[in-house]
């Protein structure tokens, strides 16, 4: 700061005081909601204070409701959203790790074209060829598995980008000595190199763990039962039925056990997280 | 750029790259060249026969109503998210850079929404909205706005934007604020000694320093309406009032899903790569020429 002006200070607080109001009233409602009857959510205007029914609503949500006919087991839906997320965020970096190292360390014939074709992967999300994709899957047969929820995802390009970018600056020396004290190539990734993308590493897990978390599109042309629904799914299908069936204070602490874990790694990491998200769009 | 000390193999990197590769033209190539095929092609009504049909799908597309209004909606959603969305995280962004306090507080609170699923941050806001039981549609009926947007596709429309700001907020923030950290302070520093007010430093030092920022969250605000918004619409509206809000995504969804047109939603499929593609290009110019600072 430049010079002391205790007005705008105050201002300046204030206006993010109201930001931070405007981004976390939503969730608050949802919380509020979660700790309440239905019967008084659906009161108008609903209480705006935490009532005394969480317990109840976060087990019945955890282990299943029986009330709306069809039964929604959050817990199963979490595990589900757990091991596609981890699977995601793991694999990305596993197979953009080694592709990387192909492209910066190693000269072999057509690896423009190579690097091509893995720069265009960047251009095309899900969302713009999904029936093609969701017809390759069903003749693999893999709808429904946890392969076909997380493969088709784990091609990234953003991943080997940041890696390439970054084992582009690391010193040629390192290769030099280790080639030098006769180790070979794999012995160089995994000693030396692999050491050194650990910050990479833990920005991508972030970026690419909340990605796999919150896919939406993909599971709901992937998944047709119940038992394969990630929890993002599972909550849409809990308000299909319109507002005076649903049951609002379930959907609610559904809510907020989808929005907690990737808040949590997000917070937790907040200073790798923003490093990379930083990093990557250079 | 290419390192000057190379291990030498002929087979090491084409394992260490099979995997990538593999995934990429089983679920990548192959399925963008189908769309690309199939949209040249047009089934019969019983499924039972395909017939290349040239550009006839593509001809059809332009010329049905529905697909153009569907532009037409997209064009003004991205508008409108991209608009509030940046001016609003500029706001926050520039007064965050400012304070000395509590960055860290505002920070951590302020990042949330990117943690958040589109389709939770959108049924966060329909519960909100909700005619019968939300809160803040009463507080607007309240106020003498009857809300309705299962009715009205304007406040629809709103809903969706509101939902899709919210959630991209965080991102925008985060970029502003790390654009507005680099700019070197001995500038700001030079025209505060010179007289300038917070104010006229913003709009003769600050802004014009961000603008490499600024253009970039410009085109992956639209990317993002455009592409990452399905949840969104599928979790609030539905594309609903009758097809107000059927942005071109869902609409590529529900043709090929719901209403089983393949040929028509391979089409689709085809002119969205198209658009992404120009995006993609616009956004590497920029990259090229990206002012260091």
């Amino acid at each position: 700061m430049v010079e002391r002006r205790p007005g705008l200070t105050i201002l300046s607080h204030v206006v993010l005081l109201l930001g931070i109001a405007l981004v976390v009233f939503p969730i608050y409602l949802a919380f509020v909601a979660s700790t309440h009857t239905r019967d008084e959510i659906l009161k108008v205007p609903m209480p705006i204070t935490p009532g005394t029914h969480m317990l109840e609503n976060y087990t019945a949500a955890l282990l299943g409701t029986e009330t709306q006919g069809a039964k929604v087991v959050v817990g199963r839906m979490m595990w589900v959203s757990f091991v596609t997320a981890m699977v995601i965020a793991v694999g990305k970096i596993a197979i953009s790790l080694l592709s990387a190292f192909a492209i910066v360390y190693f000269r072999f014939p057509f690896k423009k074209l190579v690097f091509w074709m893995i720069f265009v992967t960047l251009m095309l999300p899900v969302e713009v060829r999904i029936l093609p994709t969701y017809k390759v899957l069903a003749d693999l047969s893999m709808l429904n598995t946890y392969a076909g929820l997380t493969v088709p995802l784990i091609a990234s390009a953003t991943a080997t980008f940041l890696f390439r970018q970054f084992f582009l600056s690391v010193p040629d020396e390192l290769v030099e000595a280790a080639r030098m004290d006769g180790a070979g190539p794999m012995r160089f990734f995994k000693d030396i190199l692999v050491p050194l993308s650990q910050t990479s590493i833990a920005a991508l897990f972030v970026i690419q763990f909340i990605y796999g978390w919150n896919q939406y599109l993909w599971p709901l042309l992937a998944t047709t039962t119940e038992d394969m629904y990630p929890i993002v799914i599972g909550i849409k299908r809990m308000i299909a039925t319109g507002d005076a069936a649903v049951d609002w204070n379930i959907v609610m602490a559904t809510a907020i056990l989808a929005l907690v874990p990737p808040a949590i790694v997000v917070v937790l990491m907040q200073r790798w997280f923003v490093k990379g998200l930083v990093d990557t769009e250079k | 750029m290419e390192k000057r000390v190379l291990f030498r193999s002929g087979w090491l990197p084409w394992v260490l790259i099979a995997p990538q590769m593999a995934i990429i033209l089983v679920f990548f190539f192959w399925p963008a060249s189908q769309a690309i095929w199939q949209s040249m092609q047009m089934e019969d009504a019983f499924g039972t026969s395909t017939e290349f049909v040239g550009l006839d799908n593509f001809k059809t597309l332009f010329e049905d109503p529905a697909y153009i209004d569907s532009f037409k909606v997209t064009a003004l959603f991205s508008v409108l998210v991209a608009g509030f969305g940046i001016a609003l995280s500029l706001v926050l962004a520039v007064f965050a850079d400012r304070i000395l306090r509590g960055g860290l507080f505002y920070k951590t609170f302020l990042i949330i929404p990117y943690a958040v699923a589109p389709a939770i941050a959108g049924v966060l806001w329909v519960f909100m909205f909700s005619p019968s039981i939300g809160i803040v549609a009463y507080a607007l009926n309240k106020w003498g706005v009857a809300w309705n947007h299962v009715l009205n596709s304007d406040q629809a429309l709103a809903l969706i934007v509101v939902a899709a700001v919210w959630k991209q907020i965080s991102y925008n923030f985060l970029f502003f604020l790390a654009g507005l950290q680099s700019i070197p302070k001995a500038l700001i520093e030079a025209a505060s000694i010179d007289g300038a007010g917070p104010l006229r430093r913003f709009l003769t030092i600050q802004f014009p320093l961000l603008s490499p920022t600024t253009f970039f969250l410009l085109v992956i605000n639209v990317v993002y309406a455009f592409f990452d918004t399905f949840a969104i619409v599928h979790a609030t509206t539905e594309g609903g009032p009758g097809r107000d809000t059927a942005i071109l995504v869902y609409k590529v969804w529900h043709d090929g899903f719901r209403a089983l047109d393949l040929g028509g939603s391979a089409a689709q499929s085809v002119v969205l790569m198209v658009i992404v593609v120009a995006l993609t290009v616009i956004q590497f110019r920029y990259v090229e020429k990206k002012v260091q600072y």
